[in-house]
Order: C-alpha cells, then structure tokens, then sequence
C-alpha cells in the first residue's frame, strides 16, 4: 500500500490529502515540530503537538489557523488516523503516525533517543514504513552522556570564572538554547538574548516549566554579567552588541562540534558537541525498533545511511527533501543543526 | 597522557593567546621533566618515525568498529584527517591508562623494532585503555602529524613566563641539537647545549603604513627608499664561524635555508644584517607560496633547493664586529653594509643589495611605484636617512607604501571541501574568466569570504553541482567574484597562460551577472600594464 508521496511541496499523504512539514504552501499541514525548516509559513491549516502550539503562533503568527494534540491521540482526517508521538529533539517535537486501513507509516521529524532530561524522551513506535532523518547518520557521531556534557560545560565556566570572563553560548533560540539552559542550571545566573527570552516565554505560556533566566538588553549591568552566563542566538556572532560584553569567552554547541576542524574553524574559543539529534548507533536503535519493512531517510546523511541500511538487510530508499538547510533562518549564520 | 592530553583539551577550548600560555606554564609548573621535554621535542620536530602503516591501522579500526571501509572513506572525507577519524569510529576504552606521556612516547620510540605482531597488539591495546582526546593525540604521534594549535613562538613566550629565561634564548635552546634522552630539561631550558652569545638577535625594526601626504615627509633628499618584496623578512647572525637566521616571528629558521649559510659562512667579518628571503628564478621573483615551501618542510632536499631557490636582498646592518651599531644613522649603516658586500665581492652568491631608488621629486616617486609590479615587488619602503635601527615599530621613521591590489572580476567553476579545520564545507574554490565561447581557469583561492557567506556558497554547490571529481565539484558557473591579486605573470604552467600572484576573494559580486565576467584577453592586458 502506498499511503505517503515524496513531492515538490514536502511529503504528501494521499488518502488524507494534507502535508507532512511542507516547504511549499499547502491546505494541510501537520508539523513535526516548530524548527524553522520544518514549519514554515504560509500554510492555510496548522496541526501539531500541544506544545508547540504556542512556539508555532509566536513564530509564525498570532492569526495562524491551527489546532493541536497531545501525544498518543489520534484525530482522523479523509480515514487516515493521525497522531503524535515523543521524538526527544526539542520541545513539543513529535514523530507523526499515520495509520489508513492498518498500514501504518511514522514520520520521525528531527529526533533524539537520548533523555536530555527537558524534552519528553523519544519514543520507538512500530509501523511499516518509517521515515526517517539522518543529520549526524555517520559512525564517527555518538554523543556523550548527559552527565559527562553537563561536566564539561560546567568546567569550562569555571575556568572562565577564574578569569572574571562571561560565558556566552551560542545557540539556536529554539532548542538549542533551552537545552544549554537545562544542562547550565544551578552553575551561574542565565541572561538570555530577546530572540531567546520570547521563544522561553511562548513556550512557558503553554504550562512547561524551564530554568529561571534573565532577559539580557542594553541596560544590563557589565558588573552583573560577569562570571555568569550569557546565551545568545548565532546571528548575534560579531554584532555590536556583543562586542559589548565585558571579558567574554564563547562557545558553539553542537553535534556539529564533534569533529576538531568545524570547532576550530569557527571564531569562537570552544565547541561542544551537544546535539539534539540523534547519533549513528540512535538512528540504527531508532530504526530497529520500528520493526519497519521500508526506510526513507531524509536530510543529512541520506546517501550513506540508506546504503548502511540496505548493507544490514533492512530495505531503504534515500529521500531529497528541504529539510536540514543551515541557511534558511537568518537566525542562524554559524554551524547549527536544526 | 591524561595530563598532557588535558593540556590540549584546555588549549583548544580557548582562542585567547595568553590563556593557552597560561595552560602550558600551568603544564610546566605540574607535569614531569621528561614529559615536557616530550612536549618540546614534538615541537620543534624532533618527533619518532611512524613506526606502524597506516593502512594497518585504518584495518584494524574497521574490524573493531564494525564497519565497512566505504563507511570508513566516507567518515575519513568528512573528519579530513586520519588519526581523528580512527579516533572517533573506535569504541570508548573499556579500562583506562595512568602511564605518563614520555612513558608512551619511548613506547612509541621502540616500537619500530618490534615485530608486526607486536605492534598490532600495542595498537589494539593502547587503543582500548585511552579515551577520546588521548586515542586522537595517541593517533597523530603514532601518525608523525601530531600538531598543537599554538606556534613555536607561543610555546617560547610561555617558557620564558615560566622560567623567567629570554624568549630569544629559549628559542635558539629548543631548536639546537639535543635528544630527550640525554638532557635534563633545566639543562635544556638554560640552554646548557648552545651559545646563545652567537646566537642573539635584535628586535625587528618595522613600518607603518603610509597615511600622511608624501609632501609632509619634508625633502626627498631626507629618504633613503627601496623596493617593498614580499618574502620572508630575515635576520643573519654570523659571530664566531656559527651562522642563525632569525625570522620575523622570532623563529630560528637556520636550517632551511643551507645554501645561504653556507654563503654567509664563507664572508669576511661578523655581522647582523637585516633584509628578506625570497624564491629567486629565471630573473624573477617566485611566488610566496613556493617560498612557504622552504619554512613548512622538515627535510631540505637538493631537489626542493633546485626547485625553489633562495637569495638574501639587505636591507640593514645593526653590528659589526660585535658592536651594536643600530644608534648610528641609517646612512651610515648602509654605508657599512655596502662595504661588507663590496670587500667580500659577494654578487651572484645568492646575496644582494636592496637597491636603492634615486629621485629627485615626490612626484616622480608615484611612477616608480606605479611601475613596481614590474619588479615582482609590492610598493615602496621609505626611510629616513637619519634614523636609528628602531625596536619594534615606531612611527615617522620608516614607512611602508604598498601598490593596490589589482582585481578582475571571474566566477567559480569548482569547489571543494576545505581539509582539516574547514572540512565540512565547500571553502576553496576555482575561478574561471570567459575564452573564447568557453571559459578557462585563472585561479585558485580559500579565503576572503565570511563564515555567513562560506555558509550560502556551500549550499549554491550542494543544489547546482553538475558532476563529482573525487572531493571536487564541478558547479554551475554562476557566482561572480571579484578576485584581487598582487602580481601577474605569463606562465606555460597555467592552462591560461597567466599565473597570478596572491589570489584571494575581495568581494562576492551578487550584482554582476556571469556574463559581465573579465575576459582573458583583459586579464593578460594586465600584465603589459605593469611591466
Ligand atoms: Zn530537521
Ligand atoms: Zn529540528
């Protein structure tokens, strides 16, 4: 049975006639999540999970026409059976189920099978067909544990608090920055940018909790800022402001950072690789425990990863999409996963 | 290995120059003295010999990491470097190593003599008790690639904060003849193996930019002006039949370049000259990358000696006969300096006179440097003839006037993932002006963009590749850049027929279409316009 189709404007589901993340205006689109790749505007209808809702709308726009479900229920649009699943990247992520006639095809979105102890973890759903990202799909990515990044960044910030530095993070003011918020608690005061502070704001409207920050404008106090932290989005790299702050170190964090040349080649001190994708042995668990008879991968290592599959006796087919494109955001002028 | 390689992690978490000095006088002050003469020793390329093949290596990781050697290819093409890449596919250690990093390095010394099976079991080994940052350092020394992101210099300065020893000193120390084996590394420090006296330089006298009127620098007669080359500016030291060459950098760059101590050891006289390295061949001056040739290479054959020649051009003369000279006026020291050229008839020995320019009026100088490209030179030096050898840059005194770039405007026809620190993304490319109905290459460059910009190019070639060679795309021509160079010549070697020197990307030009491209005709134009 042939329930989705990859086309020119995103992934199409054919009996229930809407999108998945489409990159191109449509009727119907239900999102996996509220990164800029992969909720886009323009859309006549919105569907996603509870907790991106409110991402979505401060994003896109108050006026967007869009409704919202939690995880595991379904709603069913022209017979198909749509319904959300955790998918661990950021909040309000989700892995989209479709179900027609008892076929069952999973979307994973962007996705992380590791707990990050914020984002509802990631949650295996069995189907027949999965679709599946690939963005760090090479043997060289595995992440560290939780515990050893958290370490890590707290050490680095000690070591700029023996100097009376300011740690600055750079990261993407969804995702991103909420992660390093939750791994960086406890350790110093937060300031956050505005881009971050209303992105925080949209997505504690809707009842989740995140570590306390403060906003960081053109009248905080040098003195406050130093030996604490500063979390800033990658367009503000160079700025005026920033060139502001008194005595900075800066940090890139992201899976990205992982090989010793992307960290060195970016004008920052450090680079950490925190990612909120999945790494190679993710992906392999992720797909196994689909138990799916047909894989397509989209965005990033698309290529390898399907011929690794199809190598290991699990059927794959690489698929062309939109998604994973650093430059679509102005947001984002530096290495960054999304 | 846990402590130096928790001096390298420090270091790469920092870009702040004084904070990697303050990680390696932390290192000084805790680790070892056979450690740290280890650390000094890779330095200054006193490193072992690979002693296993690193095609035995890439199998070994395979097999352990269980994967297939295309997935290895495709993991090396992304990492860009090979030791890295064997340490990020391998497993994390199941036990882990407290052996000290000197303990390791003469592991790796007796390696060499061991059998193949017992090389293959110190690999696999070593492998499974060292973590991520160690088995990457364990990798590159195995390799003979092992580099620390800092210079020689960096690592001097942070010597000389520790010890409270001269930095100059310490250079010449650490570069001299020793082995690991059989110094103390107080012994090395203090420089217990050299003759420092001999070898001491002076501080670099250097210039600004010109930024006033020429007409406000008073008469011309006042100036002593010579051409501006762009080489390795160099500093030769001959006191007691020992030969050093300085670099600007404060670098002892003797042993590249044999052939020119052998001249100045054959000279009449001790002496400290100042003047600059070039590539001389066929009458002209090569480019600078042939010159970079000479300093990046460990082993100086007679083979890169033929292909890259060297010659002298003095500049300046600071002593003479063990008298510090550099209070007497820059006329007198010329003087000087020409005497030691005419007694010792030194012309055609690879050393030669800056020339001096003679004119009689500002105004007639904006020709001269109008016509310096001719000359394989960059501008204009000028100097006042009263001045004294200054310490360091000092303004009034000398100053430098260099020719603008010259520009043409071509669009890129391939690109490349840049390798090591720039791997993953499109960062080199090659350019192309229009000849006839086609187009045909006339330059290489790597920089000039900024990261957003490297960022949008990479993403022009991902979506408008038209064919794959090996690492090289071949794109759609359609990104017009402006490309600046400083010089450029006929060449047979270029395809074009011209070779440019310098090239580098001044600006993306989004505004031009490829049509508006230069043609060759107009880039060759070029060269009769400034010869
Ligand atoms: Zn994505
Ligand atoms: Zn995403």
């Amino acid at each position: 049975m042939k329930i989705v189709r990859f086309t020119k404007k995103g992934i199409y589901c054919i009996p229930g006639k809407f999108y998945l993340d489409p990159w191109y205006p449509v009727d119907y689109a239900v999102i996996s999540h509220a990164h800029a790749d992969h909720a886009r505007s323009g859309m006549k209808h919105y569907l996603c999970h509870d907790d991106s809702k409110a991402i979505l709308k401060h994003r896109i726009g108050k006026d967007i026409s869009i409704e919202s479900l939690p995880y595991g229920k379904p709603i069913t649009i022209n017979g198909v059976s749509v319904s959300f699943y955790p998918a661990g990247h950021i909040i309000g992520s989700a892995q989209i189920r479709l179900e027609y006639k008892g076929y069952v095809v999973v979307f994973s979105g962007d996705y992380k099978v590791k707990d990050d102890e914020l984002t509802i973890p990631f949650e295996p759903v069995k189907c027949n067909e999965f679709i599946t990202e690939s963005t760090f799909g090479l043997p060289i990515y595995n992440w560290e544990e939780e515990s050893v990044l958290r370490s890590r960044l707290h050490n680095w910030v000690s070591s700029n608090q023996a100097k009376n530095r300011t740690s600055v993070f750079v990261g993407y003011s969804l995702g991103k920055a909420q992660r390093l918020m939750k791994l960086l608690d406890g350790v110093a005061n937060v300031y956050v940018h505005s881009a971050i502070h209303n992105t925080n704001e949209a997505i504690r409207s809707s009842g989740i909790e995140l570590p306390t920050t403060e906003l960081w404008t053109v009248n905080t106090q040098k003195q406050a800022l130093q030996n604490n932290i500063l979390i800033v989005p990658p367009a503000l790299l160079g700025s005026k402001m920033i060139k502001r702050v008194p005595n900075m170190a800066t940090a890139i964090c992201s899976g990205w950072m992982q090989i010793r040349g992307n960290r060195r080649w970016q004008s920052v001190d450090a680079g950490f690789p925190v990612s909120d994708h999945a790494d190679w042995n993710g992906l392999i668990t992720a797909v196994k425990a689909t138990e799916a008879e047909k894989v397509y991968v989209t965005h990033g290592s698309q290529a390898i990863f399907s011929k690794y599959l199809n190598e290991n006796g699990i059927y794959s087919e690489e698929v062309k999409t939109e998604y994973g494109d650093e430059t679509i955001d102005n947001d984002q002028n530096v290495l960054q996963e999304s | 290995m846990k402590q130096f390689a928790n001096l390298i992690n420090t270091v790469e978490l920092t870009n702040k120059t004084n904070d990697k000095i303050d990680a390696f006088v932390d290192y000084f002050s805790k680790a070892p003295d056979k450690d740290k003469l280890w650390l000094i020793a890779i330095f200054t390329g006193k490193r072992p010999k690979r002693p296993v093949k690193t095609t035995l290596m890439r199998e070994w990781c395979m097999e352990i990491a269980g994967i297939p050697e295309w997935l290895f290819l495709e993991s090396y093409s992304t990492v860009g470097d090979l030791g890295e890449t064997l340490a990020l596919l391998l497993p994390n250690p199941s036990r882990s190593d407290d052996r000290t990093f000197s303990e390791w390095m003469q592991d790796i010394v007796d390696l060499r003599t061991k059998s193949d099976q017992e090389k293959e079991a110190f690999i696999r080994n070593a492998w499974s008790s060292l973590d991520m940052q160690e088995r990457l350092i364990f990798n590159k020394l195995i390799g003979g690639s092992f580099r620390i992101g800092v210079s020689k210099k960096t690592l001097v300065n942070a010597l000389a904060k520790y010890s409270g020893l001269e930095a100059n000193q310490l250079m010449h120390s650490i570069i001299g003849n020793w082995d690991v084996n059989s110094i103390s590394f107080d012994a090395l420090i203090h420089g217990k193996h050299i003759n420092y006296d001999n070898s001491k330089p002076y501080p670099f006298c250097l210039a600004y930019a010109l930024e006033k009127d020429l007409n406000e620098l008073g008469s011309i007669k006042d100036w002593q002006i010579e051409y501006k080359w762009d080489g390795i500016r160099g500093q030769i030291v001959k006191r007691n039949n020992e030969v050093f060459i300085w670099s600007r950098g404060e670098e002892l760059v003797t042993k590249q370049f044999p052939e020119l101590v052998e001249v100045i050891q054959s000279l009449n006289g001790d002496f400290v000259i100042d003047g600059e390295i070039l590539a001389l061949k066929d009458n002209g001056i090569l480019l600078f990358n042939d010159l970079q040739k000479r300093l990046n290479r460990k082993n100086i054959t007679k083979k890169l000696m033929e292909e890259v020649p060297i010659g002298f051009y003095a500049y300046d003369m600071m002593e003479w006969e063990h008298k510090d000279i550099r209070e007497y006026p820059l006329s007198e020291r010329r003087q000087r300096l020409e005497n030691l050229f005419e007694s010792n008839s030194v012309e055609g020995k690879r050393l030669f006179l800056s020339d001096v320019i003679t004119v009689d009026t500002w105004a007639e100088l904006h020709e001269i440097r109008a016509q310096a490209r001719s000359k394989d030179s960059e501008g204009l030096m000028l100097k006042q003839k009263e001045s004294p050898y200054h310490t360091g840059r000092k303004k009034g005194d000398w100053w430098k006037w260099k020719v603008d770039p010259l520009t043409i405007d071509a669009v890129m026809i391939y690109a490349q993932k840049g390798s090591g620190r720039r791997s993953a993304h499109y960062t080199d490319y090659t350019f192309a002006v229009k000849k006839d109905d086609g187009l045909v290459t006339v330059a290489k460059a790597y920089s000039g963009l900024t990261n957003a910009e490297i960022l949008e190019v990479s993403r022009f070639v991902k979506q408008n590749s038209i064919e794959k060679f090996g690492p090289v795309r071949i794109v759609k021509p359609e990104l017009v850049f402006e490309i600046a160079f400083e010089g450029i010549a006929l060449s047979n070697r270029h395809k074009s027929g011209v070779a440019l020197r310098f090239p580098r990307i001044s600006r993306w030009r989004k505004d031009k279409p490829v049509e508006e491209i230069d043609t060759i005709e107009t880039v060759k134009q070029l060269i009769y316009s400034t010869h």
